[in-house]
């Protein structure tokens, strides 16, 4: 694939990781009318306060409802000590209980215990070895464990997203791109630039990200290791280089490339031999590509047809490329679910531009935001949530919904205008 | 890939040892990051910006550019139009007789949209009207290899409300000169 060791661009100084940032805050605008009750009792021997994690997470999903401290009957870090009936007195059905203790120079055991008090029965009894500085990250899969173990579907807690901010105005614009937990923690800067910085994308293996940067003074292409910070510029072609999307096995680029009279196509990059197959020849703008996760299709936005729609073409074949998208004048900017059954895009509505699933198999979109300038969703790994795009009071904010539409919540930068997220993997 | 980056690494070592700081940080746990800024936007806040959202490149002073033009280097455009609108086809002309006479002398067209709409699509829309203002010059006797062009799509807006009078100076394109 790429071969970091020929990377010889741009390693220099230490940047300060108190470079300031906007930090997302998450406000639930709406969730489930009958949320699961949950008591997440505190674990004992950690600098983290693992419970308070796993207990933001799982609110957070809008599908549960917690215990408050205060009102515990008691507080066991063990299955053996949870006295169900003072439980099920005090409104709850599970008991989550926990403990961390050291087991090695720089790393814990993170040992958790989830009872249903209804029964009495013991759903889970499980130990997670994380490093000392990565125990939030083992509370976001202990709440990963707990979601899927009552809920019967994976949640995606303990993984990340990507996404740009940009505080002021040009010439004095400042882009970062930002990556950080899924619950918005843990933000940090992997790249400043006075120049737009847009699109990133994860790896399929979530160690790099491909973005698009003009630092250059034109669109450029460039892929990072988001552990070192390597980076090198795959794509730099006169004119566009955009929108760039991995192919499911990491070795290739789905990108927008612009001809010497301006036209946008879509092309593909292989990463290793560095050389483009052209997808699309149509005399309209045709971007926004994105691979089916059998690696077979690309879907990408085109206006061939007048506004902007979406389409699909077979990779590698001669087929003519299929319109996807009828309801509507504007449908534009999909993503395919990881089961390939439906797209998430944007549509216009009236005014309006709102994000919409598509299901592939009858063609029904339903919109599932309303706000007046949503875009970018992306699929959560686990397939269950859609983070985005809005606008308010002219500034960029994020939110998530989950595809049934039924949980929303918005994630608040507290500074600067916050776009285009891109949700990472699940860890291997 | 080896040819590639033996063109890219000069560019790079251009910006690094230009006035660009180019910082990057390989912590490996904590917070690497990167900064990079080009050349013409570090020495941007020197040169006089001469209008709304033109950014500060310019060199419309040290090319000669008529005084009268220096201040309208940004031709604005209808909502999800990419045509040079009947009114502006005279300033269009008046850059062009302009350029048409120095071969010596570069534009670079800069497309922008509003925000509406998708970021990727925007680009598209934003390289529409700045090849839609390329055509117009070459029209007129611009060479084509004093002509570049890039879209900013909505990313640098001129300005920053949401209202339909802000939306409408977003959507331009301004002309960049510099020197052959």
């Amino acid at each position: 694939m790429i071969d970091w060791k020929q990377i010889g661009l741009l390693a220099v100084a230490l940047l300060a990781s108190a470079t300031a940032q906007a930090q997302l805050r998450i406000d639930i605008t709406s969730g489930v009318t009958d949320p699961v009750p949950i008591a997440i009792v505190p674990f004992v021997g950690a600098a983290v306060d693992v419970a308070e994690v796993v207990q933001a997470d799982l609110v957070r999903s809008g599908r549960f409802k917690a215990l408050a401290r205060d009102r515990q009957p008691g507080a066991p870090t063990r299955a053996a000590d949870v006295v169900a009936a003072n439980w099920r007195a005090a409104g709850t059905d599970y008991v989550l209980v926990g403990r961390v203790v050291q087991v090695m120079d720089g790393a814990v055991a993170v040992d958790f215990e989830l009872v249903n008090v209804l029964n009495g029965q013991r759903l889970l009894l499980e130990r997670l070895i994380a490093r000392s500085g990565a125990i939030r990250n083992a509370a976001h899969q202990v709440a990963d464990r707990v979601y899927e173990k009552i809920l019967g579907v994976k949640s995606a807690f303990a993984t990340r997203i990507a996404y740009v901010s940009v505080d002021g105005a040009p010439p004095t614009q400042r882009f970062q791109l930002i990556v950080a937990d899924a619950d918005g923690e843990n933000s940090r800067v992997i790249l400043e630039s006075k120049f737009p910085l847009m699109s990133p994308a994860w790896s399929p293996d979530g160690e790099s990200l491909a973005y698009v940067s003009f630092e250059t003074r034109r669109a450029a292409i460039y892929v990072q290791r988001v552990r070192t910070a390597e980076r090198q510029r795959v794509s730099e072609r006169p004119g566009v280089n955009g929108a760039p999307s991995w192919s499911p096995d990491g070795r290739k680029l789905a990108l927008t490339l612009s001809s010497a009279s301006g036209n946008l196509d879509v092309y593909v990059l292989d990463l290793d031999s560095r050389q483009y197959t052209r997808v699309t020849d149509d005399a309209g703008i045709d971007t926004e590509p994105v691979w089916s996760p059998d690696g077979t299709t690309i879907y990408f936005t085109s206006d061939r047809a007048g506004g902007p729609q979406i389409y699909r073409q077979r990779f590698g074949t001669a087929e003519r490329a299929q319109r996807v998208t009828f309801s509507g004048s504007y449908n534009a900017r999909p993503r395919v679910a990881a089961d390939g059954l439906s797209l998430a895009l944007v549509t216009r509505e009236g005014s309006a531009y709102r994000v919409a699933v598509q299901d592939l198999r009858n063609g029904a979109l339903r919109v599932l935001s309303s706000g007046r300038e949503d875009e970018s969703p992306a699929f959560s790994p686990d397939g269950g949530t859609l983070i985005f795009a809005g606008r308010e009071r002219g500034r960029g904010v994020l939110a998530t919904v989950s595809v049934d539409g039924l949980v929303l919540q918005r994630l608040k930068a507290d500074r600067g205008d916050v776009r285009d997220p891109s949700w990472g993997p699940f860890s291997p | 890939m080896k040819r590639n980056l033996v063109l890219v690494l000069p560019l790079i070592a251009l910006l690094g040892a230009g006035c660009s700081s180019t910082r990057n940080a390989a912590s490996t746990e904590s917070a690497p990051a990167t900064t990079v800024e080009s050349k013409a936007a570090a020495t941007a806040d020197t040169g006089a910006v001469a209008s709304a959202g033109v950014v500060g490149d310019d060199a419309s002073a040290d090319v000669g550019l008529p005084p009268e033009l220096v201040n309208k280097r940004v031709i604005y455009f209808a909502f999800d139009s990419s045509e040079v609108r009947a009114e502006d086809r005279a300033l269009v002309a008046a850059h062009a007789r302009f350029l048409a006479g120095r071969s010596n002398v570069a534009v670079r067209l800069e497309g922008h949209t509003d925000q509406r709409g998708t970021r990727e699509y925007n680009i598209g829309l934003g390289e529409r009207r700045a090849q839609a203002v390329r055509a117009a010059l070459g029209l007129q006797g611009v060479s084509d290899g004093q002509i570049s062009t890039v879209s900013y799509g909505e990313e640098r807006p001129a300005a920053a409300a949401d209202d339909e009078e802000s939306m409408a100076m977003n959507r331009r394109v301004e002309l960049v000169y510099g020197k052959r």
